[in-house]
């Protein structure tokens, strides 16, 4: 326990980089993913296409070789990105096609008969679209749109293996000068990860509990 | 929602040629940007005064000529990453099994402590286990990997098939116990087999997940793919290759999951032509499971309703 108390300061600063990156490259997924999803159901062929192919490929691709691409390749390749700024763009791209999935079966989840239904009343098709479908879809979208941020947290341990210093390179750093309180570090930076997924995860439970039963 | 005509009439001429001609518009500029990249790249480049070659220059893939770098390459990386990758296949689903089990047991001294373990498995990244194991119990890299794999995606596949079994019709069990079989006997015999088949697309899919996963062995150092290419190869054959050399690992990963990912669409579709309940996502597990555990909730109630 002592080790831990003695190093609350760099578990601490680890901790806030860990934030750091999920709240940036969490903002950045969540745009770029938007792009994604409106282009996968736009009518425009080519886009659709593109689309299509970024998701699969960049969803196959493993994030370490994201994340070592923009360590080791971009800088080889004469960028002068800083390892921070470069693994927050890895991470944004990873994690894009998740949103954008997400986004996307909220909108396919909504029944084929809702929007007949609002056409046969006589909607338009703006009033069908913001009346009817997209109040169905965002409820659909929001709980897995958190399990996308849950990953999220878990997979910026990785840019700790990139010269990036948040919480997973900070703990590994710390048990390395403590060897014999390796059970109690490891416990420690367990507990700050689960600090940030396990309440996302009761809210996105209870999320899905209320809202997707329902139909 | 996947026939968006629903939403609007059927477009005109006019509307259909817009169409068109926005679609080749987007495939140029999509087009162009891919073209400007491979030129950038080709093109021959100065650091520290001596010009280097462009990244399609042969003198940048020579290596791949020679036999024994792909032996390396597949031999050693591919075989690896296989080896860490099936080995913790192998014990997920035997853990998932176990999972859900414990967790859907009638006793809660069992129940709630194995929820707070699969939470706490859940909710902790791979990586972080994967030290964890290999300093603690000083297991060697392979191990770590396998066994930090093996935890987290079992926690995964057992709430799946406790999911799955939550949605069969409970008449599978009654008959189970009907006929004399002991509580574990009708799970094991009658309601897992059916439950594994239900969920199997989702067991693949998450398959995939793990294969992914395996490269965090680059991190804490076991001898995969990743690191045969990167640390090996091109400390021993040079810098200059890195690029080619990190474009062939990409495609090796590449293949190797997006066949996977395939197959466990493939499979599907397949159960979904068979059984009448609906199709579940293999790409979205939790909102498969969650469409399951919902399709159960609604047949419990449903019997509730029809025995009054």
């Amino acid at each position: 326990m002592d080790a831990v108390i003695e190093n609350l300061p760099t578990f601490l600063e680890g901790f806030r980089m860990t934030l750091l990156l999920l709240v940036v490259s969490g903002i950045s997924a969540l745009i770029l993913g938007t792009i994604i999803a409106a282009m996968r159901i736009s009518p425009v062929g080519s886009l659709r296409a593109f689309a299509t192919v970024y998701t699969e490929l960049v969803r196959n691709t493993p994030l370490t070789l994201v994340l070592l691409f923009c360590a080791i390749i971009l800088p080889y390749l004469g960028s002068r990105l800083d390892y921070v700024t470069a693994a927050m763009i890895g991470l944004a791209v990873y994690t894009s096609p998740f949103v954008a999935e997400a986004l996307r079966s909220g909108i396919n989840g909504v029944p084929l008969g809702q929007a007949e239904a609002a056409r046969s009343v006589g909607l338009g098709f703006g009033q069908t679209v913001s009346l009817v479908i997209m109040p169905q879809a965002f409820r659909m979208t929001i709980p897995p749109l958190i399990n996308v941020f849950i990953a999220l947290t878990k997979n910026t341990s990785v840019a700790g293996g990139f010269f990036v210093f948040e919480l997973f390179a900070a703990t590994r750093e710390i048990a390395n000068a403590n060897g014999n309180a390796v059970i109690a570090i490891l416990m420690a930076a367990a507990t700050l990860y689960l600090v940030i997924t396990v309440p996302l995860g009761i809210l996105a439970g209870r999320l899905e509990r209320k809202w997707v039963v329902q139909r | 929602m996947t026939h968006s005509s629903v939403l609007f009439d059927a477009p005109g001429p006019k509307a259909r040629r817009l169409s068109v001609v926005s679609s080749i518009l987007t495939g140029v500029v999509i087009v162009g940007g891919l073209a400007w990249m491979v030129w950038t790249l080709a093109q021959p480049r100065e650091s520290g005064g001596i010009t280097l070659p462009g990244f399609f220059d042969p003198s940048r893939w020579d290596i791949f000529a020679d036999p024994e770098v792909w032996q390396f390459i597949i031999f050693e990386g591919v075989v690896g990453t296989l080896r860490a990758a099936f080995t913790a296949a192998v014990f997920a689903i035997a853990l998932g099994v176990l999972f859900s089990l414990l967790r859907s047991s009638e006793r809660a001294w069992i129940r709630v402590p194995t929820t707070v373990v699969l939470e706490f498995l859940r909710g902790m990244p791979v990586l972080l286990m994967m030290l964890f194991i290999l300093l603690v119990l000083n297991t060697g890299s392979f191990w770590a990997v396998v066994m930090a794999l093996s935890l987290y995606n079992g926690a995964i596949i057992g709430e799946a098939l406790r999911a799955g079994l939550a949605s069969l019709p409970r008449g599978q069990r009654e008959a189970g116990l009907s006929l004399g079989m002991r509580p574990l006997q009708s799970k094991m015999l009658v309601e897992f087999p059916q439950a594994f088949r239900q969920m199997l697309p989702i067991i693949v899919a998450q398959l995939v997940v793990l294969l992914k996963d395996t490269s965090l062995g680059f991190i804490v150092g076991y001898t995969e793919l990743l690191r045969v290419t990167m640390n090996n190869l091109a400390s021993f054959y040079g810098n200059r290759y890195l690029f080619s050399l990190f474009v062939v690992a990409l495609a090796l990963y590449l293949i190797m999951n997006l066949s996977l990912s395939w197959f466990a669409r493939w499979l599907s579709k397949r159960t979904a032509s068979k059984s009448s309940g609906a199709r579940l996502d293999p790409d979205n597990p939790n909102q498969a499971i969650l469409m399951a555990e919902a399709s159960a909730a609604a047949r419990q109630s449903e019997t509730q309703h029809g025995s009054m």
